[in-house]
């Protein structure tokens, strides 16, 4: 019946934020978001797992939380400029999770958090290179992705 | 006082926007590279669009919500596909 | 003209100015960063301040505001930053991309390689070299 049931509430949410929370709309709403979810699963067949869907409020969290803590470095060192002996660089990691979901729900992470692009992953020993304003040591930067998000992600979509 | 601290506020922070938006066309007419200037066109937009919230507040009208939505749509398919020509548009194999 | 603001508490105006200056201010140290950063990818990082808190920022207080005066909770201001938040990384990529493939393409220095197939990559031993 549901294919997709987040892709639908959060649809049908979004329909009501966007003409009113009643009744009618409710009902409307959901309509269209079931039709719409009907139509993804006909465009795409493989569907994400999730395994603790529970984590993931904890994981927007650590996410804000260091979105804002970035924006204070970057914004500090476009204002005072770069410290001695610091440099911008391209930085290789290797990676365990082999989802896509996981893997694309990353690279948004990793992207939006300013001070560090992804650039591309190589899926055959499973590595992504990066690109970071303020590569301090490379270690710091590895051990950082691989056990603050990695490690979730890993546990979210076992 | 408090519609004097609000509209003060807005009329700084537009003017903070603008600002942004014109050193964003600055280095979207210098270049170097084309990539450079999809950012700045990137950039340009985005402020745009934080400039219509503003306007919101400013008015307190929620008509402009709906442009600032319009904009965003636009301006992420339109660089999504400036990126995608560049990528595959002067690569001759 | 009609001043919509003038009923509301301090407090609540404090609040929606404190949001609307950090975004606009984060917007603006973004472009300056964009201006200022020598090479291309490090301009890349600079507008990723006024996409990530500097919508938010914005959005906070419009939200804020709206809901105050008028007195329900209006939070579409939230299907704006979503939405942001979910696209702009993948245009950063995307131009990213775009420009390592054409760095690569003219054989710019400084830009990392790519190993098309397995024989073409370098021993475990001096990957950890590769900048």
């Amino acid at each position: 019946m549901l294919p997709y049931p987040i892709l639908t509430i959060s649809l049908t949410l979004m329909w009501m934020l966007l003409n009113g929370f009643t009744l009618g709309h409710l009902i409307l709403g959901a309509l269209v978001a079931v039709f719409a979810s009907w139509a993804m699963a006909s465009l795409r067949p493989d569907k994400p797992k999730l395994n603790k869907w529970y984590l993931l409020p904890k994981l927007f969290f650590i996410v804000l939380y260091d979105v804002a803590l970035s924006n204070i470095a970057v914004a500090w060192l476009i204002v005072r400029g770069r410290a001695k002996g610091r440099k911008a660089g391209f930085l290789t990691i290797p990676l365990e999770i082999k989802d896509r979901t996981a893997l694309a729900l990353l690279a948004i992470i990793l992207t939006s958090t300013p001070g560090s692009v992804w650039l591309e992953y190589d899926s055959y020993d499973g590595s992504i290179l990066m690109h970071v304003l303020d590569l301090e040591e490379e270690e710091q930067w590895v051990a950082t992705i691989k056990n603050r998000y990695e490690k979730l992600l890993m546990e979210i979509f076992a | 006082m408090s519609a004097v601290i609000i509209y003060t506020a807005v009329a700084i922070s537009q003017f903070m926007l603008v600002v942004a938006m014109a050193i964003a066309a600055i280095r979207m007419f210098r270049g170097p590279r084309a990539q450079d200037r999809i950012i700045g066109l990137d950039t340009i937009y985005i402020n745009a669009m934080l400039l219509l919230v503003t306007f919101g507040i400013g008015t307190g009208r929620v008509i402009y919500f709906e442009a600032a939505l319009v904009i965003g749509l636009l301006g992420f398919v339109s660089t999504v596909a400036l990126a995608k020509f560049l990528m595959r548009g002067e690569v001759i194999e | 003209m009609i001043y919509p603001a003038a009923d509301l508490p301090l407090s609540v105006a404090l609040a929606v100015a404190f949001f609307l200056l950090v975004g606009a201010a984060l917007a603006l140290i973004g472009a300056i960063g964009f201006l200022r950063l020598p090479t291309f990818y490090e301009r890349l990082h600079a507008p990723a301040l006024g996409t990530s808190w500097g919508i938010g920022g914005i959005m906070l207080a419009s939200m804020i505001y709206f809901t105050v005066s008028s007195s329900r909770l209006v939070i579409h201001e939230i299907l704006i930053g979503i939405f942001v938040t979910v696209t702009t990384p993948i245009t950063f990529m995307l131009l990213a991309r775009a420009a390592l493939h054409r760095d690569r393409t003219a054989r710019r220095d400084g830009v990392p390689r790519k190993y098309v197939g397995p024989e073409e990559r370098p021993n475990p031993e001096d990957v950890s070299d590769a900048s």
